[in-house]
């Protein structure tokens, strides 16, 4: 495990933002973190980097604890935005966050590069689109080749094509084997990019599993006439109305059985939750 | 040293620095030399100040007291001002956040922060003193003076200055972490810098125990230690207190403005 936490937990007064919060991310993998404004995202994450005290329990991050110069320098990170010197240049802010990190300039070159922003390396921050202020933010996360990616939030504020690009991006690093812990109110995202998922609510994490698993099983849906007929053949089926739903992934034998019974199929189509539903469920969001 | 490289880049390239810096060598050398030189030369109001004090104030061997003199208010202000808005400003930019997550310990961060501010402020000293040389050179040539270079005491007077310029950088870094942000640390800044203390020094005078207080405070213990090293006809600069005495006061507040304020970093979380 690269991140693992146990009943982590913030209080401010008697609120509890995070309360008892147990996740784990693996080596490797894409951890969507995934929950309503204010569900407590980002508050897990900034304890993760030290820049907030857990009020209780603990959390370890690549074996240390964390917001330790171990843990830091392993760690990548974009908290709620970029944040960087509005006056000097893209490439300038990336310098004065290696000397921080203890990197050279061919570090700073490298991450320019990944992100695709050479050519307005240049440029004042102040002057950049949001998309290339977000990119630069992963650039200076990319710095020492970290072994954890944190990413808060990163399509925040980008347009259509911005938020492409940057799920590009995320796909692009996770290909080359980055783990990466994208934290999301944005359900499509996270359902895109993510093997794994962990649904904060009012502070608590309420699941954590792959998105299929989340989803749950495929169900059939079939229109027929007579649809009791349909429902008296089609064993363990359930009628909804003048639908059945049929556990059943062998659409082709069901639909055979109900021909060659004479009944008419109208309408055989995999029926299935998704995130956004299941999100909502567990959120009570809507 | 990563982060004293990392602070000094960005504060080096920081147009506001050399603003302030700018403003500061402009003032110093507008009150410190033209106005003087045109009060010697036909001016009918030279503010008590005989021909004699007002050449040797422009004399290049008083450079030295002419740098500290100015430190206790205006020039300590606009040091103030530097330091809380280059600490202050990084919690609007959200750089204090990038900075405490890129890996060096926060006491680390904080260190680079007070260690590129006091380059910064030394070069302001240094900038001051060669400044105030140029011109005094100036205007002893061109009057025919007789003229050296300045001596030992110079060197006192510089010393002084960077204690003063110390104390108003740890000030205004306290304000900027106390208020996390650079508006309304620069506004207390300059408010106590430039208007409490004199009000207090006006109660003072109505009031002993006030008046006493008066010259311990940060400006007070500055205009006292400029006052003894010589510098003196600017406004902030006093003779009450012995240079020592001054000196350890001044001494215990870079204590605990830094102290403070490395302590609120590193305790308070950064939200």
């Amino acid at each position: 495990m690269i991140v693992t936490t146990e009943k982590l937990t913030k209080r401010y007064g008697d609120r509890a933002v995070v309360d008892e919060v147990s996740l784990s991310v693996r080596r490797g993998e894409v951890y969507g973190f995934l929950g309503p404004n204010g569900a407590g995202k980002t508050t897990t994450i900034r304890m993760l980097l030290g820049l907030v005290q857990p009020t209780s329990g603990s959390a370890q991050v690549l074996g240390e604890a964390p917001g330790t110069p171990r843990a830091l320098l392993k760690v990548g990170s974009l908290i709620e935005g970029p944040g960087f010197y509005p006056y000097l240049s893209g490439r300038d802010n990336l310098r004065v966050h290696a000397h921080r990190r203890g990197v050279g300039r061919t570090h700073v070159e490298a991450a320019l590069e990944q992100v695709d922003l050479v050519s307005a390396a240049g440029e004042k921050f102040r002057r950049y689109s949001l998309g290339m202020k977000q990119r630069l933010g992963v650039a200076a996360a990319l710095l020492g080749r970290p072994e954890l990616l944190i990413l808060d939030e990163p399509t925040n504020g980008l347009d259509p094509a911005g938020m492409a690009d940057m799920r590009d991006l995320v796909r692009a690093l996770a290909a080359q084997g980055q783990t990466v812990l994208l934290s999301s109110h944005l359900l499509g995202e996270v359902e895109e990019i993510c093997d794994r998922v962990g649904v904060i609510s009012q502070g608590r994490l309420v699941a954590e599993s792959t998105v299929e698993q989340l989803r749950g099983d495929t169900v059939l849906l079939i229109r027929a006439d007579p649809i009791e007929k349909a429902h008296v053949l089609i064993e363990g089926s359930a009628m909804h109305g003048d639908v059945l739903h049929v556990r059943e992934t062998d659409a082709g034998a069901l639909v055979r059985t109900l021909v060659r019974a004479d009944v008419d199929v109208r309408e055989v189509r995999p029926l299935r939750r998704t995130l956004e539903e299941v999100f909502f469920e567990m959120t009570g969001a809507a | 040293m990563g982060s004293v490289k990392a602070e000094l880049l960005r504060l080096w390239k920081w147009p506001a620095t050399w603003v302030l810096i700018g403003v500061w060598l402009v003032m110093t050398l507008t009150f410190g030399y033209v106005f003087n030189y045109l009060a010697l030369n036909g001016g009918t109001n030279t503010r008590d100040l005989s021909q004699q004090q007002l050449i040797s104030a422009m004399q290049p061997e008083n450079v030295g007291a002419a740098v500290v003199r100015g430190l206790p208010m205006f020039g300590g202000a606009i040091i103030l001002v530097l330091a809380a808005l280059a600490v202050g400003s990084g919690y609007g930019w959200g750089t204090w956040k990038t900075t405490l997550t890129a890996g060096p310990r926060r006491v680390s961060a904080m260190a680079g922060t007070l260690g590129a501010l006091g380059i910064i402020v030394v070069v302001l000293v240094a900038l001051t003193f060669v400044v105030d040389l140029g011109a005094a050179v100036v205007v002893a040539t061109v009057e025919g003076w007789d003229w050296s270079l300045p001596g030992f005491d110079a060197v006192e007077a510089l010393g002084a200055s960077l204690l003063i310029a110390a104390m108003w950088t740890g000030f205004g870094v306290f304000l900027g972490v106390v208020t996390k942000g650079p508006a309304l640390s620069v506004g207390l800044g300059l408010m106590w810098a430039i208007v409490t203390e004199n009000l207090l020094r006006g109660v003072g005078s109505l009031l002993g125990p006030v008046e006493s207080l008066t010259k311990v405070l940060p400006g007070g213990s500055a205009g006292n230690l400029a006052g003894a090293v010589g510098g003196s006809g600017a406004p902030g600069v006093l003779n009450d207190l012995s240079g020592t005495t001054a000196a350890l006061f001044l001494v215990g507040y870079v204590v605990v403005f830094v102290g403070a304020a490395t302590l609120l970093k590193v305790r308070r979380d950064l939200v």
